[in-house]
């Protein structure tokens, strides 16, 4: 099995996707960190000569009036609490939160890729894997050697989990390495909010509380890295069934956009959240956003896209082993 | 032929959509033995060629390659086979040698002085370590033939081996696969649309059409059956009255009579023509065309 990975990854390298997706991440990481850099111009300027110390020491003795006030709920007063330990540990431990490092524009740049971004550069690796193969003819020297057809396929799906890793660390190592440069390489231990949970219009802060932004960006990448693998998943299963990679390019693509439009807008089609394409932004529940439709939580969305991904899993495995070859 | 077989294929059948496309082939390789496949287009020879290689399941019938059923002994059985279905399509952005060690690896049992063997049997040293996409057609078919023979297979299969070469290149082939059977005693199935060149090629010939074998039978009966005599003589009239008497006369086209050939008489013919006072100009053997065989052997049967 691992020499038929290693033909697998031979065949990849090859072809030079892995390197053209490395490039491709290299000349997007700059243009942000630019953009980033101008917004962080662009908020000081409003801010005018003021200190950034003087401006988060009023944003404490806000909080703390707001505490004192005596209608506040439990709820509410328990995450200004939290809110108020995050301030001062940045005034404390000098933290400018609005001049972040390398590693807040890592964690915003997933964040904002997660859904949409990387999702294509995964679907470029592995939308040829196996339709290549049936295009170009060689899948009958493939399939002619004292090898089984699922061990075969295996090996394909082996060496698309490889490019997919391979794909979110250099998406880590390169945001971090490029942006470093402009915003400073510090900053893994400042701390984030974590744990809010949205149930109808409220916004729960029960279960908030802090971490360190190295844990933070550990499970951002985590929930990325799932997600890449499911959407790998998809696109293999429709690579093994297209022979065209074109067309497989086509469908996964419009299902992608057609997700990112749909969240948008399908807050009262309950049934939509079954979709797997609007369960890609599992960073979002880690962040607190609000999610596209009711009812969906991280538990839920993740055991969405396993469904689907065992689902394209199975039927890959069991088209490919049965099929006929012409 | 006392040997046990090196394939045996027996009573396949393929129904695709409703439809039966193979009815029911079955033949036999020995070792040693070069077996040609002889059939138009769409008659079912590279159907049943992708039963044999495992590509295709079919719907009934069994196919043995040395002794292991393919259908429920895969790998053993394929580790006996060597193949080209139709073109050979290797990888293009890998170099011959790249393509060669990929395939050396899916089966264990190849060691890695076997792949220099190979290059050098199908004589690609020199561009063994240039990419594929700048091979011409002629060296992608021996770098096709070599990945074939890396597991020193018992059969070797071969579909339209010579379609695209030139006829330099097509020589050459039949030559290096003549020489496979009776230095390596390797079975090879060779399939092809054109009679000339089985029948320099093989041994024997089995004539498939419509999904069905119609007949199968060594290269020189069927060819002593079928090969025809052609004359050019004057005064055709009576050159043809005097044949007739002797045997079965056509007449072709541009003035000509065709007889069945027949080697023995053909001297008397001649005589009898030239003492009867007709002047033989020209007299000459001709394979009947597939077509003309097809007709012969089915009896009428249009090729489609």
């Amino acid at each position: 099995m691992i020499n038929l990975v290693r033909n697998e990854m031979l065949k990849l390298l090859r072809k030079k996707r892995l390197y053209v997706i490395v490039l491709i991440i290299a000349f997007l990481v700059p243009l942000f960190t630019y953009a980033q850099f101008k917004e962080i111009q662009d908020q000081r300027e409003k801010l005018g000569n003021q200190d950034w110390r003087t401006v988060l020491q009023q944003e404490i003795t806000d909080t703390q009036n707001r505490l004192s006030s005596s209608r506040i709920q439990d709820e509410w007063r328990k995450y200004l609490k939290i809110r108020l330990s995050q301030q001062q540990y940045y005034l404390e431990n000098d933290i400018d939160p609005r001049a972040p490092g390398a590693p807040t524009f890592m964690r915003i740049f997933v964040e904002n890729s997660i859904d949409l971004l990387l999702p294509l550069l995964v679907m470029v690796i592995v939308a040829d894997l196996v339709s290549s193969e049936a295009s170009g003819g060689t899948i009958k020297l493939l399939l002619t050697r004292p090898v089984k057809r699922w061990r075969i396929l295996l090996s394909k799906y082996l060496a698309m989990l490889l490019s997919v890793s391979f794909i979110v660390l250099s998406v880590a190592v390169l945001s971090y390495g490029i942006s470093g440069v402009v915003f400073g390489y510090g900053g893994w231990n400042m701390p984030l909010l974590t744990g809010f949970s949205v149930s109808g219009d409220e916004l729960i802060t029960d279960n908030v509380h802090i971490v360190p932004q190295w844990q933070y960006i550990l499970m951002e990448f985590g929930l990325v890295w799932y997600v890449c693998v499911i959407v790998g998943t998809l696109t293999f299963m429709l690579s093994v069934l297209l022979r065209s990679t074109a067309a497989v390019m086509g469908i996964m693509l419009a299902s992608l956009i057609a997700g990112a439009i749909l969240a948008n807008m399908v807050s009262s089609w309950e049934s939509a959240k079954y979709f797997f394409m609007v369960n890609l932004n599992l960073t979002n529940y880690v962040s607190g956003m609000a999610t596209p439709i009711e009812g969906m939580s991280l538990g839920f969305s993740m055991s969405v896209l396993a469904v689907w991904g065992i689902a394209g899993f199975i039927i890959a495995f069991v088209t490919f082993s049965k099929r006929d070859i012409y | 032929m006392s040997q046990s077989p090196a394939l045996e294929v027996e009573n396949l059948t393929k129904r695709i959509k409703g439809k039966q496309i193979i009815k029911g082939v079955s033949f036999t390789l020995f070792p040693g033995e070069v077996f040609g496949f002889l059939g138009p287009n769409g008659a079912g020879k590279t159907t049943t060629i992708r039963m044999i290689v495992g590509l295709i399941s079919p719907t009934s019938g069994t196919i043995k390659i040395g002794g292991r059923n393919v259908r429920t002994d895969f790998t053993e059985a394929m580790r006996h086979l060597g193949c080209i279905v139709e073109n050979p399509e290797l990888y293009p952005f890998l170099t011959g040698w790249e393509n060669l060690e990929h395939f050396a690896k899916m089966d264990p049992s190849i060691p890695k002085s076997r792949l220099q063997e190979v290059i050098t049997l199908v004589g690609l040293s020199n561009r063994i370590h240039d990419r594929v996409s700048t091979y011409s057609l002629g060296m992608r078919q021996r770098l096709g033939i070599a990945q074939a023979l890396l597991g020193r297979p018992k059969v070797l299969i071969l579909d339209e081996p010579t379609n695209g070469l030139d006829p330099a290149g097509i020589r050459e082939m039949r030559e290096f696969i003549r020489q496979l059977a009776r230095e390596e005693n390797l079975s090879v199935l060779v399939s092809s649309h054109l009679l000339s060149e089985i029948q320099l090629m093989c041994d024997r010939v089995a004539i498939i059409s419509k999904g069905s074998v119609i007949r199968t039978d060594s290269v020189q009966n069927l060819l002593a059956e079928q090969e025809r005599v052609i004359w050019k003589a004057e005064p055709l009239p009576l050159a043809k009255q005097l044949l007739s008497e002797e045997t079965e006369v056509t007449e072709g086209a541009d003035g000509t009579l065709i007889t069945l050939y027949n080697e023995p008489l053909l001297p008397d013919w001649n005589e009898k023509l030239v003492k009867g006072g007709v002047k033989v100009k020209e007299m000459r053997t001709q394979l009947p065309s597939l077509e003309d065989l097809f007709l012969e052997v089915t009896g009428g049967e249009s090729i489609d």
